[in-house]
């Protein structure tokens, strides 16, 4: 089974934002596997351990993505491709654009996106490359099994399970809970030193730089709000019920 | 000149740190209590490679560069000085000798179960009255047909006690000094082999540091390592190799050292400010931050030369020298950084120091280190 991985670089979830000129400051921040994208690159190579297969990571980002792809390589997957080029650098239009040609004239019969991202976290562009392709999708997957020609996957529908089955190939996006991605080992770094990744140009992929330029346009980003400390009301249940809803209209202004 | 690390590299570091900062920091307190060996953690290093990280892959290592595994053992030891040794021991001074020395047979049975850390590894040489003087032992191994019968008593033996594999070092021949040394490869259970008292010591606590008692015991000739009279070599062999990696064990906890003592000055408000803010805390942090500059270049560069097969004897005892020194001194002024809450066991400065004292004996004490740089220098006059 050809299995193909869209993988974002995102900043660590932990790292502190820094804003300078209205723009997320790269100086000093670590960079991680967006976490969805980390399901999604486990998912694949538990398929691919269960049934056979090649995995293949496809990512567009800056030099330092290399990082990112040299983890998902450790962790198991077999090879990647790495769109290097300012082309390709732009809205979620752009992004599934440059994917969905990577990914068109290759061999898959799934391919597994995280559900967001957890910088931008438009959830677009999985969706957008299935359109690309025109194949079906399936999204925030919690389980997925392959049954033949087909995957039956469970989906976090608004807190309820669906079951949705689909022919193969297809795209499906993962949702937190799909599995607990390894830790890649030390001989797993080694292996990954050794594996492939090319990079593609978006020239040589056939699209048209200008046609695909972004669309969108970040207009500001602003931190949140620093939030204030909590506080524990106190008293008996009646009396905390009082106060609350004295809180929530006075202060908060939300009755 | 480059002095950046390689992708795979810094890859590994990463991973080696993530594990530690996950599996080790939370634990390593209470081993540090309890002076328990920490079976747990080194099953769990076993399984992410990291007991064979040296290892050519075809003996079941992960075939990593040198550099990668010296700075395996900074991160191991960053977070516990004591679990930094365990691996340590068992890979520079456990595994190495039987992948350079040992048969084709000896490596085949040994090795690769080493280096996924089913076996884990230590190595005898010290006495009570050979430790500088490593020649001196006194162990006797004498030979009845194709056995070895071993008499004598081995102290300090890190691992001892917990390591199923010994290599184990005796005079085969009394006449001949080094060149009647002989080594063997002698496994737990061995009739005859006695694991004697476990020293309580001032540090590294979590880390087994026994005794070993050969009362006759027999070991088959096919245990043993080299030919007869190879004892010393082998011995020797290993020395820089151990020394580099003591080196990064003490970069390990200097850093350790330096960050809590750094993170506490930030935080530790006195007269209305920040301690850090005074110039007497900035001018003790200046001096620990460039003293461990020194010592991890110091050991770097070591270890680069000996991932490069190049002679490093002098290099290694001075990154040795320096990089332990460097430990004992930056620990002491994070304890004094600390003040008062440095000095209780609320904090982990105090045991950084204790657990840095003995880099500065073991692996050579620092003043045999200051003799093999003046040798080194003296040869290096005469070329």
């Amino acid at each position: 089974m050809n299995i193909i991985v869209c993988m974002k670089q995102t900043f660590d979830t932990e790292a502190r934002i820094v804003l300078e000129n209205g723009a997320v400051k790269e100086d000093g921040v670590q960079f991680i596997i967006n976490p969805y994208d980390e399901y999604a690159v486990e998912e694949a190579i538990k398929l691919k351990e269960a049934e056979g297969g090649v995995v293949t990571v496809v990512t567009v980002g800056p030099a330092r993505v290399e990082e990112a792809i040299r983890t998902a390589l450790a962790m198991g997957a077999d090879e990647a491709i790495h769109v290097e080029d300012e082309a390709a650098f732009g809205d979620e239009v752009t992004v599934s654009e440059v994917l969905a040609a990577v990914i068109k004239d290759r061999p898959y019969d799934l391919i597994i996106a995280g559900n967001q991202a957890v910088d931008d976290g438009s959830g677009q562009v999985a969706v957008r490359v299935a359109e690309l392709l025109g194949v079906p999708h399936i999204s925030t997957v919690t389980k997925l099994e392959i049954n033949g020609g087909e995957v039956v996957a469970e989906r976090d529908a608004e807190g309820d399970t669906e079951i949705v089955t689909a022919p193969l190939p297809v795209l499906v996006t993962a949702q937190q809970g799909l599995n607990e991605p390894r830790y890649p080992s030390l001989i797993g770094i080694r292996k990954a030193s050794k594996k492939p990744i090319a990079k593609v140009a978006v020239a040589e992929l056939g699209l048209d730089a200008l046609a695909i330029a972004r669309r969108s346009s970040v207009v500001e980003i602003v931190l949140p709000a620093a939030k204030g400390a909590g506080r524990v009301l106190e008293g008996d249940t009646g009396a905390r019920a009082q106060a609350l809803v004295r809180e929530l209209r006075q202060t908060s202004k939300v009755l | 000149m480059d002095l950046r690390l390689s992708a795979e590299q810094e890859a590994m570091r990463k991973l080696v740190r993530d594990f530690a900062q996950r599996v080790i920091v939370p634990q390593a307190q209470r081993i540090d209590d309890r002076d328990e060996f920490p079976r747990d953690i080194v099953r769990r290093m076993g399984e992410l490679g990291l007991l064979g990280l040296p290892i050519p892959e075809e003996f079941g290592g992960v075939g990593a560069d040198y550099v990668s595994y010296m700075l395996a053992i900074e991160e191991i030891s960053y977070a516990s000085a004591a679990i930094g040794v365990i691996l340590a021991v068992h890979t520079s001074v456990g595994t190495m000798p039987i992948l350079h020395f040992g048969t084709p047979e000896q490596q085949e049975r040994y090795v690769p179960k080493l280096a996924a850390g089913e076996l884990l590894g230590a190595f005898a040489l010290t006495e009570p009255n050979a430790g500088s003087d490593a020649q001196s032992i006194q162990t006797r191994a004498v030979r009845l047909g194709d056995r070895y019968v071993l008499s004598g008593n081995k102290v300090f033996i890190t691992n001892g006690g917990e390591a199923d594999i010994y290599t184990v070092f005796a005079v085969t021949d009394p006449g001949l000094g080094a060149h009647g040394m002989s080594a063997f490869i002698v496994p737990r259970g061995t009739a005859g082999f006695i694991i004697g008292k476990k020293e309580r010591k001032m540090g590294l606590n979590g880390s087994a540091t026994a005794e070993l008692i050969f009362d006759e015991a027999v070991v088959p000739a096919e245990n043993r390592l080299g030919e007869e009279g190879d004892g010393f070599r082998i011995a020797m062999s290993q020395l820089d190799g151990g020394r580099i990696g003591i080196a990064a064990q003490a970069l390990g906890i200097a850093r350790a050292a330096f960050d809590a003592a750094k993170g506490y000055t930030l935080t530790r408000k006195q007269f209305g400010r920040p301690i850090a803010d005074f110039q007497a805390i900035q001018v003790m942090l200046a001096d620990m931050a460039t003293q461990i500059e020194a010592a991890k270049w110091l050991t770097y560069r070591a270890a680069t030369l000996r991932a490069t097969h190049l002679p490093c004897t002098m290099e290694a005892s001075m990154a040795k020298l320096y990089a332990t020194d460097t430990a004992m001194r930056v620990t002491t002024d994070a304890v004094q950084l600390f003040g008062g809450y440095g000095y209780t066991k609320d904090f982990p400065v105090e045991r950084y120091m204790r657990d840095a004292k003995v880099t500065q004996i073991y692996e050579g004490t620092n003043q045999i280190q200051r003799i093999v740089i003046a040798k080194a220098l003296a040869r290096l006059a005469l070329d």
